[in-house]
């Protein structure tokens, strides 16, 4: 019980230094929000008087301590361009970005997981150096660059899929797929390239165990053993990395956004900071930061349904 | 608690995540939802309005939408560049020129059916002087009215402080659009004018949808709905524009993207001018730059026609002032400077430079500026001038080199129309301070509207023979259309993109 106290309290303190650091960071950008507004011939008496007016020109703690009780009560603050509630703004792309990432994610386990295990199981054999050799040139392409070859096969040359552009699903739920078919597939191929050397590392490992080599022994043939035995061992090592990769992702995520125009939480954010709309940046790295932290929570309470040894240990601890 | 069934956890989770994939696979190729209706127009846009409310932020990206479609004026700006009656069928001007009477079409009414009558206009003008975050641009263009009567409905007298023309032109942009003053929600995300049509969504991000004014008082839209879509990547657009799901381009981005669209069985391209000068300002404010033959040096040294050519592929207009093609004072000044670097050196000696200088040229990240300042620094070197380039976020920009000062020389593109009135304005960025161009500019700007243009050239050829500052080129107008449009202008004379001439076949 007091382990996971204890956790609780860890993620307390991370989230508050973290909204410390956001709101320093934030203050300290160079230009306004207010200038923003008023336009190039905006002087410097008309800047202030509407920053007094915005409440910018009050001292940076209480500022602070400001957002902080409104962040904890579910007031993000209203984004001074749009005079949208932050949240209202958050919550669309927090869809996008989620749709995006999630079926990325899966996109990547769908090529890293066979791929890797056939790296795995050849890795002396042909199949096994065309694996690498592929997951190498899939690493070393980046984002924004893969993006725009996939939008000029499937959607300039062959004329399968919209180029860019997002549709709610509960607008319209084909045309919702149809604009997720390639800006998924991008993250997917990109983070499956990077996947497939942590997959096979694993699964080599399991080559090597006693209980594969049991397995074998009494009749299994290598893939059906490894299937049985090794994707269970090897998912502990694969959660791991996933989890640590996360951040990776959603920084592809926003590179993968604007190549193909999604409004996601990388599309508010980059428009946020290049306007000043303090709130919103605030607001939307916040979010980030949660969603990283819960991540990685999520990650440690798997371990315990992947691995019933540590399943043990926490019952004595 | 059963552990048992996760020990199958992760092959069943590969079936259903195989299966979750055939399904993604299977939607996104079945044919395409029902049949969009038959007249709507797709323009494509890469500055996507922050909020739909023209009198609180300056972005150019708001009047794009909303001016003549949404919000009318009372007169409008043609594409050659002529102000032209729109919610006034025409207007008077007392003798000292600073009255104005506006007389109303009667039949101008908002959308929400109100008459755009006299005590409209009245209260629009009202409200905006008592605004305390109106825009700093609307506040000093408001500055020269006095008074505005309504002696009835039909009639709208202007008082002004003293003449200006320039006042004027800029009733015909955003400080002219009427709002409906019944209308008493937020003007952030919803709209109330007169125009052929109004602000139906915004959908943050993509795009904002207009659809008709079905009670419209003048020639009905031609399209049920008109979507401008955003991007942030002008490559992003020139894709959608090739797989067909844009009808318009609005302003290409990239010039050297026009080969793309040399199809002319399926594209149109119109290429035409805009209000945009791309200046190289300089600080008259510092000690090298307040001297004449070091300004008219820094001209002759750089070779604007090799510019454009390299930075903007070939497009665009030479200027040599603070003029383009469609104001009504155009003459072509850009070769009255020629491109002369032994002659520069000359002058710099002569300016107490013989062996040269060192200048700051800080621009904003905008491709042509950064484009442009790379050209510049080249051929400066040429004439033993080291040009240290700084590059800064536009946001950063804007308070260090625009607001304090604090630079040597810079690059923006300045959209807005007869921005000439900048340079009469000593504590505008380039701080240059001439009593001789402000005579001649107050000249031109008291004058009506059939004198001004001999004024003005005079005013123009003198910030030019004064190297106030150096012009590199004009923005083209660069639209692209599928080959049923029609009827777009082929000069962006306005911040409007005007779709009220715009049909598709």
């Amino acid at each position: 019980m007091g382990r996971y106290l204890r956790r609780l309290g860890i993620f307390a303190v991370t989230l508050l230094g973290a909204s410390i650091l956001i709101f320093a960071v934030t203050a300290a950008l160079p230009g306004d929000i207010a200038q923003v507004l008023l336009g190039t011939d905006a002087t410097p008496e008309r800047v202030e008087a509407l920053r007094r007016e915005y409440g910018l020109d009050r001292p940076l703690p209480l500022r602070y301590l400001e957002w902080l009780g409104g962040v904890l009560t579910g007031n993000f603050g209203i984004s001074h361009l749009s005079r949208q509630p932050v949240l209202a703004l958050i919550g669309p792309s927090l869809a996008v970005t989620a749709w995006l990432v999630g079926l990325g994610i899966l996109g990547a386990l769908l090529i890293a997981l066979p791929a890797g295990m056939v790296a795995a199981l050849k890795r002396r054999h042909w199949q096994g150096f065309a694996v690498n050799a592929l997951a190498q040139l899939g690493m070393a392409i980046p984002v924004f660059f893969g993006g725009m070859l996939i939008v000029l096969v499937f959607s300039g040359w062959l004329g399968w899929l919209p180029p860019n552009g997002y549709v709610p699903l509960r607008t319209d739920p084909v045309q919702w797929a149809r604009h997720l078919v390639l800006p998924v597939a991008t993250l997917a191929v990109v983070q499956g390239a990077v996947l497939i050397r942590y997959v096979r590392s694993a699964f080599v490992e399991v080559l090597s165990e006693d209980y594969y080599r049991t397995a074998r022994a009494i009749g299994w043939t290598p893939a059906a053993a490894l299937l049985r035995h090794g994707v269970r061992n090897a998912a502990v090592s694969l959660v791991t990395v996933i989890g640590l990769q996360l951040s990776a992702v959603l920084v592809g995520a926003i590179v993968v956004e604007y190549v193909f125009g999604l409004p996601g939480l990388g599309w508010l954010l980059l428009n946020a900071v290049g306007q000043r709309d303090l709130f919103v940046i605030q607001g939307t790295v916040m979010f980030l930061v949660l969603a990283v932290l819960v991540i990685n929570a999520l990650v440690d309470f798997s371990y315990l349904l992947i691995d019933p040894r540590q399943r043990a240990q926490g019952e004595i601890g | 608690m059963d552990y048992r069934g996760l020990v199958r956890g992760p092959r069943r989770l590969l079936a259903v995540m195989l299966a979750g994939c055939l399904l993604l696979v299977a939607t996104a190729c079945s044919p395409s939802g029902p049949d969009t209706p038959a007249r709507t127009l797709t323009v494509g846009a890469t500055l996507e309005p922050p909020a739909m409310d023209p009198f609180h932020n300056t972005a150019a990206s708001i009047p794009q939408v909303l001016l003549y479609n949404v919000y009318e004026t009372l007169l409008k700006v043609d594409s050659e560049g002529k102000l032209r009656p729109l919610l006034a069928q025409n207007w008077e001007v007392s003798t000292d020129r600073k009255t104005y009477t506006f007389h109303l079409n009667p039949a101008a009414k908002f959308a929400s059916g109100a008459p755009v009558d006299a005590a409209a206009v009245k209260a629009n003008i009202d409200r905006m002087r008592t605004d305390p975050k109106l825009t700093e641009t609307l506040r000093a263009q408001l500055e020269v009215v006095e008074a505005v009567e309504a002696p009835d409905a039909a009639h709208v007298v202007m008082k002004l402080n003293r003449p200006s023309l320039m006042w004027l032109y800029e009733m015909s942009s955003t400080l002219g659009m009427i709002v409906d003053p019944t209308f008493t929600g937020d003007l952030a995300d919803a709209t109330a004018g007169s125009g052929p049509y109004q602000l139906e969504t915004h959908n943050r991000g993509q795009s904002v949808v207009l659809s008709r004014n079905a009670d419209y008082w003048g020639t009905p839209g031609r399209f049920d709905q008109v979507t401008f879509r955003y991007y942030g990547d002008p490559n992003a657009m020139n894709a959608s524009m090739l797989a067909g799901d844009l009808d318009v381009i609005s302003n290409l981005q990239a010039p050297d993207a026009l080969p793309q669209f040399s199809d002319t069985s399926r594209f149109t391209t119109i290429t035409g001018t805009t209000n945009g000068e791309v200046v190289l300002g300089l600080n008259n404010a510092t000690e090298a730059l307040s001297k004449r033959e070091v300004r008219l040096a820094l001209t002759m040294a750089i070779n604007r026609k090799a510019l454009r050519d390299t930075v903007w592929n070939g497009q665009g207009t030479l200027i040599g002032s603070m003029v383009v093609p469609t104001d009504p004072w155009w003459e072509d000044l850009s070769n009255l400077t020629p491109y002369d670097p032994a002659k520069a050196k000359e002058l710099l000696a002569e300016a107490g430079y013989p062996d040269g200088l060192t200048l700051r040229l800080r621009v904003p990240v905008i491709p042509y500026a950064v484009k442009s300042a790379q050209f510049v620094a080249s051929q400066l070197r040429d004439i033993g001038v080291t040009a240290t380039i700084e590059e800064l976020e536009f946001t950063r920009w804007i308070p260090e080199v625009l607001t304090n000062g604090d630079y040597d020389m810079t690059i923006v593109g300045h959209v807005e129309g007869w921005d000439i009135a900048k340079f009469a304005n000593p504590n505008y960025y380039w701080h240059y301070d001439s009593a001789e161009f402000q005579r001649l500019f107050a000249l031109a700007d008291e004058a009506t509207e059939a004198d001004a243009p001999p004024l003005m050239k005079q005013a123009a050829r003198y910030l030019a023979t004064d190297a106030a500052a150096i012009w590199l080129f004009a923005l083209p107008n660069l639209v692209i259309t599928k080959k049923n449009i029609t009827g777009v202008a082929q000069n962006a004379t306005s911040l409007s993109f005007d779709l009220t001439t715009i049909a598709s076949a």
